[in-house]
């Protein structure tokens, strides 16, 4: 069980309002993703549902009950923190235990479940090393093992992946998305990367100064983004947004359109332009083009499209895949 | 880097400095010893003769000697448990977010900026005077009999005077060490269902184990060397009730005028102290790794 609700929750340290008011209801076994700029509010988010921030008002519902004013140990959540916060001068068995032990279990339930949660983890080995002399990823997997062991309501990880290298982030998101299928248990995810959020998330929240800009499974918020921010906030690369005449022309304030959905032609098309830069990346290239009156555009070719720098390009944007938006950044339908 | 030539070179460059240091420690040790072994008084110049380990047999046999070996190592522990334990205290306390943080931090280390002869004077005349002391006023106040400190607990006072200030530099290390303990850990625990007990006996002093450390040792080299403040206060009585070893040497030597017997008595101290060392790099050196 792992259900939660925040009810109208506000925030603010001081004069300073992180957190305006927000609504939002995460069901049971959900992969919910934050995400959202660095200063939106995220982390905050999450330190108020763990408990370790006292709402300023409204309420935080967990399985149907008021945790609003309970303790951060009695919410029954479990938090694995950017830094890791591993004790470091308990081995990782002690790290894995330490959750247990304070919770006055005994000591052959604590070997038993420490174990396990080794196993899993693939930490067996580890088990009398002192964090000090763990690698980065390790270190993440002993923090989650102390996150386990508890069996609690839900998981919630905050930026966990930040401090990583590119190829250990991969194979981590990987890791902890399995997890996930294993253990069965609601899990909140604090991220600034998009990548992270589309690939784990069953629900992403686009949080931008403290208010949801929107909801939605990952191909939701990519099909049809809410407005401006969570367009441009969304897909890699970023959305293609075009303002003025050429807007204006189909009716919109602005329009967008993916590089993934802009056709590419030597020979004709809607917008004429000058190739910039050319990024190969082997299974696709990614042309920046120059256009007249509109500026550069950013354009995802075939690996093999042979274009070189200062050829001429014809670009035509998919009618159907193209978004439109209103003078306030809201999309028009 | 270094080739053959440059590392004679700076071996050549340092040799002077070495060898200054060298004879600045090695001349005066072999001087007290020679001392410790000669029939040497200022009483009666001229008159040194060879004596062999006398010295030493006078010295170890004095019935002083044991007292105060025993104050020295009673004024040494003493102090370390208040101020430790104490400083751990004032840290926690100061690690707190309070209004005017700045300014009460600065008043807790000023005790230890005060010189020890005028602290133990202050301590005499006006905190633990039973007729003029502020004590003896409040014990006034409540109707109770004043305490004459220096006569009926010297030892306890001392360590007390003592005490105060070395307070301030306990809690000044260990101050530090508490700021340097990152949140993240302190949430983690609270989350892992840490009560503030728990957090402070798993978490927080063992962060603070090396600081309490590196108090302890360097406190401890000071404290073997308190001098000041029972000349000060009760010239190591009533009796021999507050004589340290450091104060017996230099009732020898200033007192007695036995340059012969001061000297082999500073000899004991070092041996003295190189124990207590070794005791204490034993106990807590692994702290330090």
């Amino acid at each position: 069980m792992g259900e939660i609700r925040l009810e109208k929750v506000h925030k603010a340290f001081g004069s300073t309002v992180v957190i305006p008011e927000i609504d939002l209801e995460i069901a049971d076994n959900e992969f919910v993703v934050f995400v959202g700029p660095s200063g939106c509010g995220k982390s905050t988010l999450l330190r108020l549902i763990a408990g370790l921030e006292d709402t300023t008002s409204g309420r935080i519902l967990i399985d149907g009950e008021d945790m609003t004013a309970r303790s951060p140990a009695k919410r029954g959540l479990s938090m694995v923190f950017q830094s890791y916060a591993l004790y470091p001068h308990m081995s990782v068995y002690k790290n894995i235990a330490f959750p247990l032990k304070m919770a006055g279990a005994d000591k052959a339930a604590i070997d038993e479940k420490v174990r396990n949660a080794a196993r899993i983890l693939n930490l067996t080995d580890y088990l009398d090393r002192r964090p000090g002399q763990l690698s980065g990823g390790q270190r993440q997997r002993v923090a989650i093992g102390r996150a386990i062991v508890r069996e609690p309501k839900a998981f919630l990880f905050d930026e966990p992946l930040s401090n990583l290298d590119a190829a250990l982030r991969g194979s981590m998101r990987l890791e902890i998305s399995e997890l996930h299928h294993q253990l069965n248990t609601t899990m909140i995810y604090v991220t600034h990367d998009q990548v992270e959020a589309m690939t784990m998330a069953d629900k992403i929240v686009v949080l931008n100064a403290g208010r949801i800009e929107q909801v939605g499974s990952p191909l939701e918020l990519y099909r049809s983004p809410r407005n401006l921010f969570v367009a441009g906030f969304i897909g890699s690369p970023r959305m293609n947004l075009v303002q003025g005449i050429e807007a204006e022309k189909m009716g919109a304030a602005t329009i967008g359109v993916r590089p993934e959905h802009l056709q590419l032609s030597t020979e004709s098309g809607h917008w004429k332009g000058r190739v910039g830069v050319a990024e190969h990346l082997g299974s696709d290239t990614f042309l920046h083009v120059d256009i007249d009156g509109i500026g550069q555009l950013t354009a995802r070719a075939d690996g093999e499209f042979a274009l070189r720098h200062g050829e001429t390009v014809y670009l035509t944007p998919s009618p159907e895949r193209l978004h439109r938006f209103d003078d306030a950044g809201n999309a028009l339908s | 880097m270094a080739t053959l030539q440059t590392r004679a070179s700076a071996r050549l460059m340092m040799t002077p400095a070495v060898v200054l240091l060298l004879l600045w420690m090695a001349v005066p040790l072999s001087m007290t010893l020679y001392f410790s072994m000669l029939r040497y008084n200022l009483l009666m110049p001229g008159m040194e003769e060879w004596a062999g380990f006398l010295n030493y047999r006078f010295f170890l046999t004095d019935p002083a000697f044991l007292t105060g070996l025993l104050n020295t190592l009673l004024l040494v522990g003493g102090v370390l448990l208040i101020s430790v334990g104490g400083g751990i205290m004032m840290a926690l306390l100061l690690d707190q977010p309070f209004f005017g943080q700045g300014i009460v931090r600065l008043m807790v280390i000023a005790p230890f900026f005060v010189m020890p002869t005028v602290s133990a004077l202050v301590w005499k005349n006006m905190l633990m005077h039973p007729v003029n002391g502020l004590f003896a006023w409040i014990a006034r106040t409540f109707g109770l009999q004043p305490v004459d400190w220096f006569g009926e607990a010297p030892l306890f006072s001392i360590v007390m005077i003592v005490s105060w200030q070395w307070l301030p530099f306990a809690t000044l290390i260990l101050l530090t060490a508490l700021q340097s303990l990152d949140t993240e850990q302190k949430e983690a625990a609270e989350m892992d269902g840490a009560g503030a007990v728990s957090r402070f006996i798993h978490i927080v002093l063992p962060h603070m184990a090396r600081a309490i450390t590196v108090v302890v040792l360097i406190e401890t080299i000071f404290l073997l060397s308190v001098f000041a403040e029972i000349l000060v206060t009760t010239n190591g009585g009533p009796g021999v009730q507050t004589t340290t070893v450091t104060y017996l040497v230099y009732v020898q030597a200033l007192l007695q005028f036995d340059v012969g017997g001061a000297s082999a008595g500073g000899i004991v101290a070092v041996v003295l102290a190189n124990i207590v060392a070794i005791f204490l790099v034993r106990l807590i050196g692994k702290n330090l790794e």
